[in-house]
């Protein structure tokens, strides 16, 4: 009863961090004139995952493995019962389709990050919809559904892999096919950093629910989880707070918020198993990692993730997962030991996982990708319509109306 | 009639209202406006790109007086508006050919 209490509110805390936080911490990063299109993104990422998953979504990623590559039951959920427990034996099944549902959606809404300001809305959605299903729930089943990577020890205990890697490599291909925008290089001001510092605060809130959730049970290890997070944030933030001043001379609060997210993603697939100064190492590499993606790669390389999804989620994320499997402590939890107790071998399978999902991802994210550009008509707006703003000429709204 | 036309910092508008309703002066028109001048612009940074932003904000002030308080009006401008840095503004002054107050049809002396 306390285990099922307990996820229904981190489903809710979970869920709140994709049409709130995400939107706004992307929306405030946009310009204004893309400020509705570009929150539009993340709500619709959620709304779509809602669907999809429940129809097929949840059965492909955790429903009877089939060679370790898929699972499946049925469709439309149907066979499971209300009083089915899910295999830790303490929550409902349906419970569990929720709680999963809720990180599918952030997933997909995190990629839009790379892609705002120039993508058509229609596009969107099918890529959405498509990419659950060919792209989320497979890796969702190989790493947490009994597929190959679970059999091969991949620890990820709230979604480094399954999440942030996967966003972040998915927002990182579908930049590269679609291009830059037209005013890349030009002065592109944020519509609001406020509203982007807001979203952050909201997203870390709601990460109590997808990191201390995902024990899926109210118990010590998710009290960890939950602190060791709150403590990676923190310190990420200051770490890129930091080497930001040192290098910018400016304490910029986007630096501080963008410093938070790294040291969320960081933590995440660790976060129920290393203790609290594993964290504030995790944290702390995390920012200034996070840093040096945005300011470093994405100026050097030249392609235009424009939020960042790969710059803070793909690199943030790809550190966590080595941590993980450096840090990971069995006085915390059993489940997993790393590196520094004794195993070595965590690490390369840490590694073996990061890989695995950077080529599938990558692979089939660019088909997934290419289908939905052409069951739409091309992916990209007109010219016109870019210089004009996609507020106006994808949703005919504006995002303020100041007299 | 002259009308002058200041262009002063934003924080300075309630110190030339002030200094110009102590000389009797009962109305004014003010309006947002953005430029530049000697000052240039200044730079804004988000997540490393460094942008320069050409056009500060400013107020513009427009006030119309009769000919003989031209010189007590730019004198009172400069005095509340000036800090001494660079960017403080300029004042312009042209001639007004008419002017007419709408609701009872005065003219000219009598409408400004």
């Amino acid at each position: 009863m306390g285990n099922t209490a307990w996820v229904l509110t981190a489903t809710a805390l979970v869920m709140l961090m994709t049409p709130a936080g995400l939107a706004l911490f992307y929306g405030g990063m946009s310009r204004s004139k893309n400020l509705l299109n570009t929150i539009a993104m993340s709500v619709m990422g959620y709304v779509v995952a809602a669907v999809v998953w429940v129809v097929a979504g949840y059965t492909l990623a955790f429903g009877t493995d089939i060679g370790g590559i898929i699972g499946f039951d049925s469709l439309f959920l149907s066979g499971i019962k209300v009083t089915d427990l899910w295999a830790t034996g303490s929550i409902p099944v349906l419970l569990f389709v929720a709680f999963q549902m809720t990180f599918a959606g952030i997933t997909v809404s995190l990629a839009s990050g790379a892609i705002i300001e120039r993508l058509k809305f229609s596009t969107w959605l099918v890529f959405a919809a498509i990419w659950i299903l060919a792209v989320y729930a497979p890796v969702a089943h190989w790493v947490w559904g009994g597929g190959f990577l679970s059999k091969l020890g991949v620890l990820d205990f709230a979604g480094g892999t399954v999440v942030h890697i996967n966003a972040g490599i998915a927002g990182l291909v579908v930049a590269l096919m679609l291009g830059r925008r037209a005013d890349y290089g030009k002065a592109m001001f944020p519509s609001s950093v406020t509203l982007t510092v807001l979203g952050a605060s909201m997203l870390w809130f709601g990460w109590f629910g997808f990191n201390a959730g995902s024990e899926l049970a109210a118990d010590g290890i998710a009290a960890s989880a939950f602190l060791v997070t709150n403590t990676a944030a923190a310190i990420a933030a200051l770490a890129w707070m930091t080497i930001e001043y040192i290098t910018y001379k400016k304490f910029t609060l986007l630096g501080i918020a963008s410093g938070i997210v790294a040291g969320l993603v960081a933590i995440t697939p660790a976060a129920g198993f290393v203790d609290t100064s594993a964290s504030l190492i995790i944290g702390a590499v995390a920012g200034i990692v996070a840093f040096y993606g945005v300011n470093g790669l994405k100026k050097a390389l030249k392609y235009d993730d424009s939020l960042d999804a790969f710059g803070i989620h793909g690199v943030a994320g790809i550190w966590g997962a080595i941590a993980t499997g450096i840090f990971a402590n069995p006085e915390v939890n059993e489940l997993g030991t790393g590196l520094l107790y004794g195993n070595a071998d965590q690490v390369m399978i840490q590694i073996e996982g990061i890989i695995v999902t950077i080529v599938y991802t990558a692979i089939a994210t660019a088909i997934v990708f290419k289908i939905a550009s052409i069951l739409t008509g091309g992916a990209r707006v007109s010219a016109d319509a870019e210089s004009q703003g996609l507020d106006e000429v994808e949703h005919g709204e504006k995002a303020f109306n100041l007299r | 009639m002259k009308k002058i036309e200041s262009i002063i910092k934003p924080f300075k508008l309630e110190d030339v209202k002030d200094a110009l309703a102590e000389l009797d002066i009962t109305g004014m028109t003010v309006s947002e406006v953005k430029g530049y001048g000697r000052q240039q612009g200044h730079s804004e940074l988000y997540r490393g790109a460094e942008y320069v932003v050409d056009f500060l904000p400013k107020i513009k002030i427009e006030v119309v007086v009769v000919d003989e308080l031209v010189d007590k009006v730019i004198d009172v401008i400069v005095k509340s508006a000036r800090t001494g840095k660079i960017g403080d503004g300029k004042i312009f002054v042209s001639n007004v050919e008419k002017s007419v107050r709408i609701r009872t049809g005065e003219l000219d002396n009598e409408a400004v």
